[in-house]
């Protein structure tokens, strides 16, 4: 039963992060959005969604498949300024958002120099 | 000079219609497909990521579990974009390899590379947001919004 159970959330992330990947490419064709401001939307798009609560229930079925897009991104920066509005007072709203995302978006800075000094870009 | 407008209008005519030949068609069915396998199969293995650590240290808090799932996949991502293999997935990928978070940090990467011949202060250093930062700042400030309501509006019910 386990393995079944393991197997359909694997088919469910694939498929909710497929989809979500789907309909930007399908803004990118159709429209003349570029990608920054698909990206902006999506990322708001999922502060909206934890600002309103409906996040955690979409999470619990659809698991990495809406956290790994950008979307899990807006709803992490919003679900720390949240908390920590509510346990420190408003000026947390300005911290917690940075405060929980910044595991990744500090490894990304750090990473991305230590490259840059490694490898040389490359021409297209 | 009514002559003079209308050689105009068929010159752009022509020439639309030269721009409508000569653009690339790219197949829609084919493009959304390749972003659909691309982004689900990054989002799966963040998934996996995610399980593998949760089976090492089952103690681990759930946020915990999702900062090192994320940290591995930029690690993981940018370590690519170096090596030259990012752009080889982005190329078929689309949408599927920007949207997850793999797709952000290679934005970071890419644009600190290229202008590494600037320097490191003000190539890379000042470069390094170019691309992301957009995303950095809104996601800033309405996150900060979101928690102000969250504590003024909804926290009074």
């Amino acid at each position: 039963m386990a393995v079944l159970q393991t197997i359909g959330t694997y088919a469910t992330v694939f498929a909710t992060g497929g989809t979500l990947c789907a309909i930007a490419e399908l803004l990118i064709v159709r429209t003349k959005l570029t990608p920054a401001r698909i990206l902006v939307i999506f990322l708001i798009a999922g502060i909206i969604l934890e600002g309103i609560g409906v996040y955690d229930t979409i999470f619990k079925v659809c698991q990495a498949g809406i956290s790994v897009p950008i979307v899990g991104f807006g709803a992490s920066l919003a679900k720390g300024s949240i908390d920590m509005a509510r346990s420190v007072g408003f000026v947390g709203a300005f911290a917690g958002g940075l405060v929980r995302t910044a595991y990744g978006v500090g490894v990304a800075v750090v990473m991305s120099y230590i490259v840059t000094l490694v490898f040389s870009p490359r021409a297209k | 000079m009514a002559e003079g407008s209308n050689a105009i209008k068929q010159r752009n005519e022509r020439y639309n219609k030269y721009v409508d030949t000569v653009t690339p068609k790219t197949s829609i069915p084919k493009a959304l497909f390749h972003s659909f396998a691309v982004g689900g199969t990054t989002c799966v293995i963040g998934q996996g990521i995610g399980d593998i650590i949760m089976l090492i240290s089952p103690a681990m808090s759930k946020d915990m579990v999702a900062n090192i799932t994320s940290m591995i996949l930029v690690t993981v991502a940018i370590l690519f974009t170096g090596l030259g293999f990012f752009d080889v997935i982005a190329r078929q990928g689309g949408a599927g390899s920007f949207l997850p978070i793999t797709g952000f940090a290679n934005a970071m990467a890419s644009a600190s590379m290229e202008f590494k011949t600037e320097g490191l202060i003000f190539g890379t250093s000042v470069k390094l947001f170019s691309v992301v930062g957009p995303v950095v700042v809104n996601g800033i400030v309405w996150s900060s919004l979101a928690g102000l309501i969250n504590l003024w509006i909804l926290g009074m019910y």
